[in-house]
């Protein structure tokens, strides 16, 4: 069911009400995120009834929907073209929405070969914490002018601006895919994945779990044809269940423990660190998904020794981000105060400082 | 409305009028001798960058040679009140790092050193002041290079790359820097080293990498910079397609990308274009074609003849009047050596020339040629098209005689028109040059007063003296409504809240 409603006056007046009186706001969309960060106290703004796709053009690359549409239906419509979010958002959960994917700036296995969620956004209408609506980017491919704050949405959680619209651009679908899977240790498999990555070849997914690396390819038909042929491997069947199930967390690795699983975003060549637990690793290294008891402090430590950051997917581990430092914090509340300057916005579903 | 705070005190900045004696001092207390530099015939190069209309001598230059002595330089300017204007090589179109006659210009030229390579993560940490090109040749013999290449790539520093948001002819397919980037150091406004971003592919917190990039040095100076490198791909070949009407090749580019292709590069000429590029170099570029397109593709050698026998297919459809395919890299590299060569081709057909970077949506590029054609007429003046036209970015390049009184200030008005005509069909003022003074008031024309505060707000938090490269980039609210008050825009005057000054 495809709908369209344009509620941003009434998302602006509830927002320069809640301005004026002070008085924080949760924007929600269909909650499927709410798992991630921590929990904001406050009225709910529902941002779910401000819906459809505003313009979609394929030949442009582009499309602008507004922040309640269903990610689902957002999807369907670009298949139809032949065409595709080149990030492979995750769902979790089967109302997502647009803007919730934005907002939360989360990416699908595509992301290091692709792009992020940040990378395909070019503009967006959002209303500021003084329930101002404003537009920043647009609809071309590339636009410098005036600061970047489109991008700058993207992981933000809300907490600069409820977004309105998005324009995102728009990739067409691999004409073929497949995947390869081969037997590795973890270790193996990083440097492998390494390795491959220096060949002009059209990964699109490596992800290891369990002694065996998977490795997706899509492109033009030749290509992956040729690039198969070099590396080998067997052909994993039905391989896009497959990568919506890791997309999706729906793979037995996250859905049969409930032990704490943590994020944790590496530079991709990172050897496996010395963490207590059961890992698999995703985008080519760069994410990996741990369920461990280990401390929070002391995982976080080893995690930071290597170069990345780890957040908390499941488990009660405070903050749920990993900790930034003093100079970084205060710039970023400064940048806050900038653009939601009462504090209303979502406050705290990132750091309590923000 | 009342002006945000940092426009405010970026007027003040502006108006300032520090003691230079005093300053020169107070940096070589802290400072070596030889990297101040403040003897007119020393400051004198510095007084212009790409956009050499404008002119002004920097009160001061600084060349720092470690990031600590930049930290000094802007802990010593800071405490001074005094303005910064960061510059790398000088190549920006848009007059951003132009200097202030009460201002230092801190010049990045000697932070030349690629700091390392690392091919198990496919970076590279550079110095700010390294040429773009510098980085692709450091890791040619790794099969590895740095995607985005801007026409300046032999001269402009990555610095200046990321301070831009700069894009080159490979971004259609590769991204813009913004999209090969992962990590920076900074020097704030206050002289503190930061990091932004990380060596993982996200950060925690809000995504000041994305935020740095294309500030213009308004935010920051960049000290490091480490980029994304990719595997060089195994083969790249170039499609040369001539068309009769201009209004043809822009249907045909528009007609490529809905084909499913996405082409390395896409970049087309106008028929001035191609006279004067051809006169110059001898790409042999059929000089008689309204307009020419240079598509190219890359990948496996196997998908790279899969994509030219579609783009082939396409163009012929699109009723190209003839189509070459380059046999060879030697071949490929003459049919791309007119196209680099179109901004140096322009100095020799005309003493001076205007390049603008308006963005429009694709299926917009014909009529906005066209209409282009008409504004040349109008103004009497000629234009040559030469331009990234797979990502709808145009750079009409304006011809004109700065000898001859008052054709700058027509040209200008041109270029403003130009830029107007690219906002009526949903485009920016400014694809990848960036706003800096040249396009400042049309940046009156391409927001409202409440983006522009916004704007201004934010700028707040990472500057709140507005020191860094003050009056560029953002315009203030007053600024806009005296522009308003000699340019009134479809009969409507903007900002009519404001006062008439
Ligand atoms: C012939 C020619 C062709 C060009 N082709 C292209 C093209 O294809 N694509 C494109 O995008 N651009 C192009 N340009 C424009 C220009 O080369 C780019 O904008 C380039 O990125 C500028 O780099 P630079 O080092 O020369 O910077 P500068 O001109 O020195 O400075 C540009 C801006 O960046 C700021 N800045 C510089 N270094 C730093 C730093 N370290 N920290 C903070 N701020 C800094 C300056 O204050 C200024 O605002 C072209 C220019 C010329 C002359």
């Amino acid at each position: 069911m495809k709908t369209s409603a344009d509620q941003s006056e009434h998302l602006r007046e509830r927002v320069a009400e809640a301005f004026a009186k002070a008085t924080p706001l949760h924007i929600r969309g269909s909650g499927s995120k709410d798992f991630l960060g921590e929990t904001v106290h406050a009225d709910t703004l529902d941002v779910t009834g401000h819906t459809g796709v505003v313009n979609y053009e394929p030949g442009e690359l582009v499309m602008t929907a507004r922040a309640g549409t269903p990610l689902a239906e957002i999807e369907t419509v670009l298949d139809e073209a032949h065409q595709m979010l080149a990030f492979e958002p995750p769902h979790f959960g089967e109302n997502a929405t647009l803007g919730g994917t934005i907002a939360s700036g989360l990416s699908g296995p595509a992301r290091p070969f692709t792009g992020a969620a940040r990378d395909f956004v070019l503009g967006c209408r959002i209303v500021n914490g003084q329930g101002q609506i404003l537009r920043f980017g647009g609809e071309v491919m590339k636009n410098v002018a005036g600061y970047d704050l489109s991008r700058l949405m993207a992981g933000s959680y809300g907490t600069l601006g409820v977004l309105l619209d998005v324009s995102l651009k728009v990739l067409p679908v691999p004409r073929t895919q497949v995947t390869q899977v081969f037997e590795h240790t973890a270790a193996q498999a990083l440097e492998q994945i390494s390795d491959w990555q220096l060949k002009p070849w059209p990964i699109t997914g490596a992800y290891w779990e369990d002694g065996k690396t998977y490795l997706r390819l899509a492109g033009a038909t030749s290509s992956v044809e040729s690039a198969c042929e070099k590396l080998g491997g067997d052909a994993l069947d039905d391989d896009r269940a497959f990568w919506h199930a890791v997309r999706e967390h729906q793979r037995p690795f996250f859905t049969t423990t409930d032990r704490p699983l943590w994020r944790v975003s590496l530079p991709p060549a990172a050897p496996m660190l010395d963490i207590d637990g059961d890992c698999v690793i995703d985008w080519g290294g760069a994410q990996r998904w741990l369920q461990s008891d280990m401390d929070a402090v002391a995982l976080r430590r080893i995690v930071k020794e290597a170069g990345g950051h780890a957040s908390v997917y499941r488990g009660d581990a405070l903050p749920r981000f990993h900790p930034i430092g003093e100079s970084i914090m205060a710039l970023q509340k400064r940048l806050k105060k900038s653009m939601d300057p009462a504090g209303i916005l979502n406050p705290g579903r990132i750091y309590p400082e923000l | 409305m009342a002006d945000t705070a940092s426009a405010d005190a970026a007027e003040q900045v502006l108006a300032s009028r520090p003691d230079k004696a005093q300053l020169i001092e107070k940096l070589v207390a802290k400072l070596p001798e030889h990297v101040i530099l403040h003897a007119e015939e020393d400051l004198r190069p510095f007084e212009c960058d790409g956009l050499s209309a404008y002119r002004v001598l920097p009160m001061i230059v600084v060349l720092p040679e470690t990031i600590e002595q930049v930290q000094i330089a802007m802990q010593v300017c800071y405490a001074n009140d005094v303005a910064v204007v960061a510059r790398g090589a000088g190549t920006g179109l848009s007059g951003g790092a132009l200097p202030m006659e009460n201002g230092v210009l801190l010049s990045l030229a000697k932070f030349k050193q690629i700091l390392d390579i690392d091919t198990a993560n496919r970076r590279a940490t550079v110095q700010p002041g390294v040429r773009n090109l510098a980085i692709s040749e450091a890791v040619s013999h790794l099969g590895l290079y740095y995607a985005p290449d801007p026409s300046s790539q032999i001269a402009c520093s990555i610095g200046g790359n990321v301070a831009e948001n700069s894009g080159g002819v490979h971004c259609l397919k590769y991204g813009l820097t913004t999209h090969n980037i992962v990590e920076l150091e900074i020097v704030t406004v206050e002289g503190e080293r930061m990091t932004i971003g990380s060596e993982a592919l996200d950060t925690p917190g809000y995504d000041l990498l994305a935020l740095m990039t294309g500030s213009e040095g308004l935010l920051g100076v960049i000290v490091q910079v480490v980029v994304k490198l990719l595997p060089k791909p195994e083969r790249a070949q170039v499609v040369l397609a001539a068309f009769d009407d201009v209004r043809k090749a822009g249907e045909a580019v528009a007609a490529i990308i809905q084909a499913g292709i996405i082409p390395a590069g896409l970049e087309m000429l106008d028929n001035p274009a191609i006279v004067a590029t051809e006169e110059f170099v001898h790409a042999d570029y059929p000089t008689e074609a309204a307009a020419i397109l240079l598509c190219e593709v890359d990948g496996t050698h196997a998908e790279v003849d899969e994509h030219i026998a579609d783009v082939r297919e396409v163009v012929e459809r699109e009723g190209a009047t003839e189509v070459r395919v380059s046999r060879d890299d030697a071949e490929r590299a003459i049919f791309w050596a007119g196209r680099k060569a179109a901004f140096p081709a322009m100095g020799r057909i005309s003493p001076d020339y205007y390049c603008m970077d308006g963005t429009i949506p694709r299926k917009a590029l014909a009529d906005v040629l066209i209409g282009i054609g008409e504004l040349s007429e109008k103004y009497g003046q000629r234009v040559a098209n030469v331009f990234h036209a797979g990502d709808g970015n145009l750079h009409p390049l304006i011809l004109y005689d700065a000898n001859i009184e008052g054709e700058l200030e027509r040209t200008e008005e041109f270029g403003g028109a130009i830029c107007e005509l690219c906002l009526e069909h949903g485009g920016t003022i400014t694809g990848e040059h960036g706003v800096g003074v040249e396009k400042i008031d049309q940046m009156c024309v391409q927001f409202p007063p409440d983006e522009l505060t916004q704007f201004h707000a934010v700028k707040q938090a990472f500057d709140s003296k507005g020191l860094l490269n003050p009056g560029k980039a953002v315009p203030t609210l007053h600024r806009c409504a005296e522009f308003g008050a000699m340019h009134v825009h479809n009969g409507e005057l903007p900002f009519p809240e404001l006062e008439r000054l």
